[in-house]
């Protein structure tokens, strides 16, 4: 059994980036359902935004992720709440197999976060104020190096930068490239195995 | 010491703390379906692993599952792969399917709770945001990804953090024709789509305490559309009455035992909470989504709103106006639909249609013409019931599609979806921008009541109205 493998450590993510406006992006936007039924996530990165981007068109607008400047961009910074909605992995293994390795927001739909954190797509929360300016610097000069830093805890656009926050402990597990959630839980096995002898729920119903 | 339900479930299940508010938690129970499986299933084969718990995972297919014609294979060959897919690895894995063959499938959330396999106390996962609705039971309950159903497959076991709980009371009582769903409509309107972000919420109060457990499950349903990744009510009568007899219920003197553990999980009443509001239940009306977020609703007597006192709030507003065609000002009883949807985790329960037909039978109202309406039960155990007290041929009656289980035009990912540029009123839960299949298709949510009045009218309408229902 080999609940361990290996992970690359993730220390910074740098390249040009996306800015996009607006708080509450949900998941459904992200990749819409009809791309959920594939049993594999390979084909996900073609799909990113498919509706949204179809709607620019048809309005004779040009989506972020169909913008030439923005191509083979690597970091995602955006508002509030996004990734909001359902739970499908395929949101974040969309935006990561687009191109996208790591996302800079004001705040994070709870699942979304995780489910990124699970594929190796660090999240990392902005202030609204560092939100607004890094998305303008972006805006201004979309051909800017940026750079996600979890060593030292920044954004960098171009010779701007801003803190940013994430969960420590998940820090240490990328930096170190220990961030494979099921070795981390596989070092726990027996002590799963000793709490479930003490649930009641599964030892006949008598108290702990 | 006084504790929260949240907190005792919670420190009850952890298997390890991890550092920095990142703990490993037991999980009770795992809920299964087909739309976020397969890639788990894969991983772990790739992995070499088994499954370590396989007592505490039962599966069930409903998203993509065919509403009308439902005999094998599929016409959809997708949809169809994904069906075997789940037999094969449930099959292979040996997990409880709960299978269409054996008429035992419905959606994952309804069938949950009506089997009893839902418990006040368990941790309850599933890759699927809804699973907070197991939370109106006094469990722990939450949606997580694919990646973390293979933790949890291959571990029975996932990494969370702590979440802070607000306590959301309802007092007083609800006015005729005002359902749990406008109940939870009402909150994230108050507090907004985002508020729950890092939060349990708890509900409680007079309104919460009268509700009957489909009720409760409702309400728990859409905490994630207000940000919230678990929503909770503390275990009571009403519970254990709901649980009592069910077939994975425990049964003679564990069941007491369970009833006294259950107890003791409840919130204590000198319990501290991260944050607390009360609302007034007598002031909620029936309520009704205009836009693209759920936070975007309005009272049935309401209008669209805008323009916003500030730049960025008036373009978001604008541009969910402009997706969904209304103007400020409107008011929204009148906005027409092509189609009406009675279903979901949300509102496909008995006491759903029950409410429904009832009213259908009472007015003798029909849905009006050119209107697409559909009732798709939430389970195969709701649809027999329903057919059993002849309701199905109320809904006939009026003009509704009487349907087979499926999750069906909450997601679209079956045949059952709007036509480009399509209005629907529905009783589910997500109104985003391209929820029911089609990229410019539009969204009102609304409660079972109010999608009926609006199925009859063709357009938005005062359920108390259309229905003749007066205090
Ligand atoms: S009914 Fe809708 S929200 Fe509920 S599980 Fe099915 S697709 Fe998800």
């Amino acid at each position: 059994m080999t609940a361990m493998v290996a992970t690359q450590p993730l220390v910074t993510v740098s390249g040009t980036a996306i800015a996009m406006e607006g708080d509450d992006i949900d998941t459904d936007r992200i990749i819409p359902a009809r791309h959920l039924k594939s049993l594999t996530f390979d084909a996900l990165g073609t799909f990113v935004f498919e509706g949204d981007r179809q709607n620019a068109k048809a309005a004779g607008a040009v989506h972020p992720f169909d913008a030439p400047e923005h191509a083979g961009a690597s970091v995602l910074v955006a508002g509030e709440n996004f990734g909001c909605g359902s739970s499908r992995e395929h949101a974040p293994q969309a935006l990561h197999r687009w191109g996208i390795r790591a996302i800079a927001a004001v705040s994070f739909g709870e699942i979304f976060r995780g489910n990124s954190a699970t594929i190796g797509l660090p999240c990392v929360l902005l202030t609204p104020e560092a939100a607004a300016e890094a998305r303008a610097a972006i805006t201004a000069a979309p051909a800017a190096e940026v750079t996600v830093d979890l060593e030292t805890k920044r954004l960098r656009v171009a010779e701007h930068s801003w803190p940013v926050e994430i969960n420590e402990a998940l820090r240490r597990r990328f930096v170190s490239g220990t961030w494979d959630s099921l070795s981390t839980l596989a070092e726990g096995t027996q002590d799963a195995a000793d709490l479930s002898r003490r649930l009641p729920y599964l030892n006949g119903w008598q108290a702990a | 010491m006084a504790a929260t339900l949240y907190s005792k479930v919670f420190d009850q299940h952890v298997v390890r703390e991890l550092g920095e508010d990142q703990y490993q938690l037991f999980i009770g129970l795992h809920l299964i379906h087909e739309a976020t499986s397969a890639q788990a299933f894969a991983m772990l084969r790739e992995r070499g692993l088994k499954v370590a718990y396989p007592d505490r995972n039962v599966a069930t297919v409903d998203h993509i599952i065919p509403t009308d014609d439902t005999s094998r294979p599929f016409a959809d060959a997708q949809s169809e792969a994904m069906l075997s897919a789940l037999e094969q690895n449930t099959g292979s894995f040996g997990l409880r399917f709960l299978s269409p063959e054996r008429r035992e499938n419905g959606v994952v959330h309804v069938i949950g709770a009506e089997r009893g396999l839902t418990q006040p106390g368990l941790t309850i996962v599933c890759g699927d945001s809804h699973t907070a609705t197991h939370g109106a039971f006094g469990a722990l309950a939450f949606g997580i990804g694919t990646s973390q159903v293979r933790d949890v497959l291959a571990t029975q076991s996932v990494i969370v953090n702590r979440l802070k709980v607000r306590r959301i009371e309802i007092t007083g009582e609800l006015a005729p024709g005002v359902s749990a769903k406008d109940v939870i409509l009402y909150v994230i309107h108050r507090l907004g789509p985002k508020a729950g972000v890092g939060y349990a919420y708890e509900f409680g109060g007079p309104v919460v305490d009268a509700m009957s457990m489909d009720e409760r499950m409702t309400v728990c349903n859409m905490v994630v559309e207000g940000g919230a990744l678990v929503g909770y009510c503390n275990p009571d009568d009403t519970t254990f009455a709901y649980l009592h007899g069910r077939p994975s219920a425990p049964q003679g003197e564990e069941w007491d035992r369970a009833v006294a553990w259950w107890r003791s999980l409840a919130s204590d009443p000198d319990a501290e909470y991260d944050d607390r509001v009360v609302f007034d239940g007598g002031e909620i009306s029936p309520m009704v989504t205009w836009g693209v977020n759920l936070g975007q609703s309005v009272p049935v007597d309401g209008r669209v709103p805008g323009p916003a006192a500030d730049a960025a709030g008036e373009a978001a507003l604008a541009d969910a106006r402009t997706f969904m065609g209304v103007e400020a000002g409107q008011p929204v009883a009148g906005i027409g639909i092509d189609v009406a949807f009675l279903g979901s985790c949300t509102n496909g329960r008995l006491s759903d249609f029950v409410e429904v037909a009832e009213a259908l039978r009472r007015s003798g109202t029909r849905v009006a013409e050119g209107v697409r309406a559909l009732a798709v039960p939430g389970s195969q155990e709701v649809r027999a019931q329903l057919v059993e007290r002849g309701l199905d041929k109320v809904f006939e009656a009026a003009g509704f599609e009487f349907r087979q289980p499926g999750c069906s035009m909450c997601i679209a990912m079956n045949q059952d979806r709007l036509n480009d540029g399509e209005t629907a009123a529905s009783s589910s839960n997500r109104n985003f921008k391209g929820r029911q299949g089609s990229p410019t298709g539009r969204t009102l949510i609304m409660s079972p009541l109010s999608v009926a009045a609006a199925a009859v009218r063709g357009a938005v309408a005062d359920p108390r109205e259309v229905f003749g229902i007066s205090g």
